[in-house]
């Protein structure tokens, strides 16, 4: 196990070293690095299918490298107990169906190992965060796409993980809930939580502290959104990852 | 703690669930009433133990259709009947032949019985009344009360199959398991608590499916209810962990319906509701493989011969070995979806 010098100051939430995965002699994720830092906001940024979620697995520890290594606080992944300080909205709802919201939360909550009143007291608050206090006893196959989405994200924050991992969270979520969403998303940040978000709204990612840019399993750039535009000279998200999309192919070429 | 959250969460959903709980409580119920009405016996040829008997009819009796074996002492041949390795044991009391049926099956007491007044008749110099008696049920004991041990067995076996597959799929398909996998939970958390939630529905459908039986459908029954509860859940822990093992190697709950001609209906065949005598031995030995034979045994055992735990011991630890590799194989199998 890697031993972190006690004069450094906080280890850094994540640290992948040259991950590389592949499933069935096809490279998903190609010499990976990154590090994101404690209390950052972080933005994955990529088209379907190029390996966001399989990244998210690695940095979890939820799944294995073939070669390369990933650190979670300094502590070598895989290791179960690091699942503790990890929260997780799928892109899927992930939901029971049969049960109610508040069922569902309880469910999640004791696998956490949070106890009755404490258990309690976190449902209220992670509900009141996403606006469905009144509808914890619904019957979740009753609950709109949104509010589904919600309940998801109540689930992710309730055990007040110190990494959070969102994969698409606020779609199907209207614009006022939504910004909510995103003032507590940076209120968490500023209190150390570690946020890692993936997305496909471009004013979002433009929220976000930095952003990488994925392809083909490999960053095409990590920067602040400011750099991003300022390198590419573009005046959007969008259009910056664009430009460095068909740079990478011109380089491919050459 | 974890363990429990899952059993309960899947006693909720089950709870909500009117449509599935009633293919588990009622379905059994139904299909057994109908395979009353329904079933009839089937022929075989009997092996029948002689002892103490006159020459000319041990002749006659030798080449008939029966296998039999000679005895030198009537001791003898019931020590076997009661082993099992006989139908019936024939003697002469008296001038008057005296038979001792093993009783189980009421369509191989038919054919003893029918077989030893075709002899009879032609043999006229003795007595052609002949003395029955039953070493188990009765002469009133219908085929349905000897198979109907084995389809209990069969139905508890069945539907907890299916529904624990489906319900592990679904696990999967709707990226429930995926979260699941994301919490500290470990692999043998998640299939204990699946134990765990499942058994208690299961413990609940062998109550019923054995009350049923023995008091509306009337089945015969020496035996103690407890035992054969006590069977009843085993089979369905082996049913339970053979249907979540299944379904990692389904995609659809179509898929977990296409392994039951290859999974379910062989051990139908196999678990002692048709006789596998004529069958080659070397095929017969399949059986071994099969969980619901050792369950249909016991089950049999318990309500026909009213054994005890010295005779069915052995089908009930074998039932628990099967539960726990398919247990352990489970575990293993999480390992696709989550390293640690």
């Amino acid at each position: 196990m890697m031993s972190v010098p006690l004069e450094s100051s906080l280890p850094p939430a994540i640290v992948l070293d040259e991950v590389t995965r592949s499933f069935n002699h096809r490279t998903i994720i190609d010499h990976v690095s990154l590090t994101v830092q404690q209390g950052e906001l972080f933005g994955l940024l990529g088209p379907s299918g190029s390996g966001k979620t399989t990244l998210i697995k690695l940095m979890a520890g939820i799944d294995r490298a073939d070669s390369g290594s990933a650190h979670m606080f300094g502590v070598h992944l895989p290791k179960l107990e690091m699942l503790h300080r990890f929260g997780y909205m799928a892109q899927s709802d992930a939901l029971y169906m049969e049960l109610s919201g508040r069922q569902n939360m309880a469910f999640f909550g004791k696998l956490y190992g949070l106890k009755r009143a404490v258990l309690k007291q976190r449902i209220e608050e992670a509900a009141r965060l996403v606006n469905l206090t009144e509808h914890l006893n619904k019957q979740v196959a009753a609950y709109s796409g949104g509010m589904k989405r919600r309940l998801s994200l109540a689930i992710a924050l309730m055990h007040q993980p110190s990494l959070l991992v969102l994969d698409e969270p606020t779609v199907g979520i209207d614009p006022v809930l939504r910004r909510s969403i995103w003032q507590e998303l940076r209120s968490l940040a500023a209190q150390g939580t570690t946020i890692i978000v993936t997305t496909h709204v471009m004013d979002e990612a433009e929220k976000c502290d930095r952003l990488g840019l994925i392809r083909e399993g490999r960053f095409i750039a990590v920067d602040t959104p400011a750099n991003l535009l300022a390198q590419t000279g573009s005046s959007s998200i969008e259009e910056a990852f664009i430009t460095l999309g068909t740079r990478m192919e011109g380089g491919a070429v050459r | 703690m974890r363990v429990s959250a899952l059993a309960l969460r899947i006693m909720q959903q089950f709870v909500r669930d009117r449509r599935t709980l009633a293919l588990l409580f009622i379905a059994p119920l139904f299909v057994l009433t109908l395979m009353k009405f329904v079933f009839d016996g089937q022929s075989v040829s009997p092996d029948i133990g002689i002892a103490e008997m006159p020459a000319a009819l041990t002749e006659q009796l030798t080449s008939s259709d029966a296998d039999i074996q000679s005895y030198s002492s009537i001791d003898e041949a019931m020590a076997d009947l009661r082993k099992g390795n006989l139908d019936a044991v024939l003697t002469v009391n008296n001038g008057r032949p005296s038979i001792t049926l093993e009783g189980s099956d009421p369509s191989t007491n038919k054919a003893v019985l029918l077989l030893l007044q075709n002899i009879l008749r032609e043999h006229v110099n003795i007595d052609t009344s002949l003395v029955v008696s039953y070493l188990h049920g009765s002469a009133d004991m219908a085929s349905f009360d000897s198979f109907g041990p084995v389809l209990i067995g069969f139905f508890s076996f069945f539907f907890v199959f299916l529904l624990a597959g489906v319900s592990f799929l679904r696990e999967r398909t709707s990226g429930t398991l995926e979260r699941l996998l994301a919490t500290p939970i470990r692999r043998h958390e998640i299939v204990v608590g699946y134990l765990a939630g499942f058994g208690v529905f299961a413990l609940l459908q062998a109550t019923l499916i054995a009350a049923y039986s023995v008091k509306v459908l009337d089945m015969y029954m020496v035996g103690s209810i407890g035992y054969m509860l006590l069977i009843n859940l085993l089979l369905a822990l082996t049913a339970l962990t053979l249907g979540t093992l299944l379904s990692s190697f389904a995609s659809t709950e179509f898929q977990i319906i296409q392994f039951i001609p290859i999974v379910i209906v062989p051990q139908a065949f196999f678990s002692g509701l048709f006789n596998l005598e004529a069958m080659n031995p070397w095929l017969q030995k399949i059986s071994n493989i099969m969980p619901l034979y050792y369950g249909a045994d016991a089950m049999r055992g318990i309500m026909i011969r009213g054994e005890g735990w010295g005779d069915f011991g052995v089908d009930a630890y074998v039932l628990l070995g099967f539960s726990a590799l398919f247990a352990l194989l489970n575990v293993i199998a999480l390992r696709k979806h989550r390293q640690l």
